[in-house]
């Protein structure tokens, strides 16, 4: 059951995400990238992490992703023209990007032990919620680090309002 | 015939899901008759009296209508988000009804009988569903290749991101007092002295204790929280006062210009659906869902087969009533009050609603520091 809930999602993820990439319009891509996150979503709830699942999908897919294509809509962007690609990309990108692949593979498998694991499919069967905990630790351990990323935020919000202000 | 438990639990579940898909669809075209009947009422005309004794069958005659008109689609569209858009509209609206506890909690062969699916996270599950409903009007508008489709969707996205902050906000309060996000939970913790208990209210509860008898301050006092969920909703639903994207007036009918027969249909249907789920979460989150205003006043009569069904079915009444009388209020703000203007709708929304939720949760979550 687990596991077919993952394959499910796992290759509609995918699916979507190369979907993104081939479409040449981009209100297709923005709506690829809303099925990618959602099956994201669906797979963190099958590892146990509900509220990061539910955050997911009301944040990225419910607001943010309604921005990308309201911003699309407004501004009537129309299909884009197919371009050959950069050299770069051939000779730099697709090597790099196997070899973080790679790298990022070999550590997770090796250390294992010391990042710790959730059983795939852990998080269904029991009905506790981690909530509690999350904002436990969220406003005691790392408070600083939370509070920093909203200031963070608070920068970015402001530079926008400057940049969108009309001189006069 | 023996059947295992997972053959129950899979036989329950479908049973339930048809069920409660039945009982929804039915009460969304009996609102639609509802509406119009009480809005005829209001305006001092008869409204739909034809079509069966009180224009009872109307919602049939209207269902035949729209089902056999013919499907038009304009040649100009795009065409397979065209026809995706209303069915991510009803979908969404649909979905979000499957977490909602609409009885006291009956265990069956271990299935919840009275809930179709009871998720840990069930009030942030509303909100994902909900706000991924946003993209059924926001895809009608722009596939449709229409001004006045493109603008309405555009104001309706733009509403629907501005409110569901607020929203959102204002539920905080109830969460901080039932200290979970299962709905159950939620219902539970107003259940304890009835109407006093519900957390738009509060007041003096005796509670028996191991010490006698002592008085208790009950409620959540989420008056305010729920006037600013109520008006936040109204706007997410795209209902009047906060109908601007389908404003006949300027903009024909807004993102369902071009849709006709059953594409049309699915965005009716799933407006009223959205009301029905809105009535169910303020029920839920504000009344004490499926409990008795009068709490354990009364007890159940009759012998023990009577009180076992009696306490199956009282909260299911009492859960409808509740739902019945939202959606009441919902015609009745409808045909009273006039629409907003788009300025207007957004300072509300920015300036005043989402300051008043945060006051709300800072002031909830005070008392609840210092007091509980």
């Amino acid at each position: 059951m687990q596991l077919a809930l993952f394959l499910i999602f796992g290759i509609l993820c995918v699916a979507g995400a190369l979907n993104l990439l081939f479409q040449r319009h981009p209100i297709n891509s923005a709506l690829s990238l809303v099925v990618v996150m959602m099956s994201l979503a669906v797979i963190y709830w099958t590892l146990g992490a509900e509220f990061l699942a539910a955050a997911q999908v009301i944040v990225y897919s419910g607001a943010i992703m309604v921005l990308f294509t309201f911003v699309i809509m407004l501004l009537n962007a129309g299909e884009e023209v197919r371009t050959r690609g950069s050299k770069a990309a051939y000779f730099a990108g697709i090597p790099g990007v196997l070899g973080v692949f790679t790298l990022l593979t070999y550590i997770f498998l090796r250390e294992k032990s010391a990042l710790g694991y959730a059983n795939l499919g852990g998080g269904l069967n029991n009905g506790v919620s981690n909530i509690a905990e999350i904002s436990r630790v969220l406003f005691t351990d790392l408070l600083l680090p939370f509070e920093v990323t909203s200031v963070l935020i608070l920068v970015a919000i402001l530079g926008a309002v400057v940049l969108a202000r009309k001189e006069n | 015939m023996h059947l295992s438990d997972t053959q129950i639990f899979f036989l329950l579940t479908i049973l339930k899901i048809v069920v409660v898909l039945v009982i929804t669809l039915t009460s969304v075209a009996y609102t639609v008759l509802l509406e119009r009947k009480l809005i005829g009422l209001m305006q001092n005309r008869w409204g739909p009296s034809r079509t069966g004794p009180f224009g009872l069958l109307q919602p049939l005659a209207d269902g035949i209508k729209l089902f056999l008109k013919e499907d038009l689609m304009p040649l100009a569209v795009e065409r397979p988000l065209f026809v995706l858009a209303p069915m991510i509209a009803l979908a969404c609206a649909l979905v979000s009804i499957a977490v909602v506890p609409f009885g006291s909690l009956t265990v069956y062969h271990g299935v919840d009988l009275f809930e179709i699916s009871d998720v840990n996270i069930g009030l942030l599950v509303i909100l994902g569903i909900t706000s991924i409903g946003v993209y059924g009007i926001a895809l009608s508008g722009w596939a449709s290749n229409n001004k006045y489709s493109l603008l309405g969707s555009l104001r309706a996205s733009a509403q629907i991101v501005s409110y569901e902050l607020a929203l959102g906000l204002s539920l905080v309060g109830v969460v901080l007092r039932a200290q979970s996000l299962r709905l159950r939970d939620i219902v539970n913790s107003q259940a304890a002295h009835g109407a006093l208990s519900w957390n738009i209210l509060g007041g003096p509860a005796r509670e028996h204790t191991a010490h006698g008898t002592v008085w208790v301050i009950a409620g959540g006092f989420q008056l305010l929280g729920f006037f600013i969920y109520l008006m936040a909703a109204y706007a997410e639903t795209n209902r009047a006062p906060f109908d601007l994207p389908e404003a006949e007036s300027e903009l024909v009918a807004g993102y369902h210009t071009e849709y006709s027969s059953m594409k049309f249909a699915m965005f009716f249907m799933a407006e009223y659906a959205n009301m029905i789920t809105v009535a169910c979460v303020a029920t839920l989150m504000f009344f004490g869902g499926a409990s008795s205003p009068f709490g354990h006043l009364f007890p159940y009569v009759g012998g023990h087969t009577a009180q076992i069904i009696e306490m199956a079915l009282l909260p299911i009444f009492w859960f409808v009533l509740k739902i019945f009388a939202f959606i009441f209020l919902y015609i009745w703000v409808r045909s009273t009050l006039p629409r907003f203007r788009y300025d207007q709708l957004m300072s509300f929304g920015w300036k005043f609603l989402l300051p008043m939720a945060m006051l709300n949760i800072l002031i909830t979550s005070l008392v609840l520091a210092f007091h509980g």
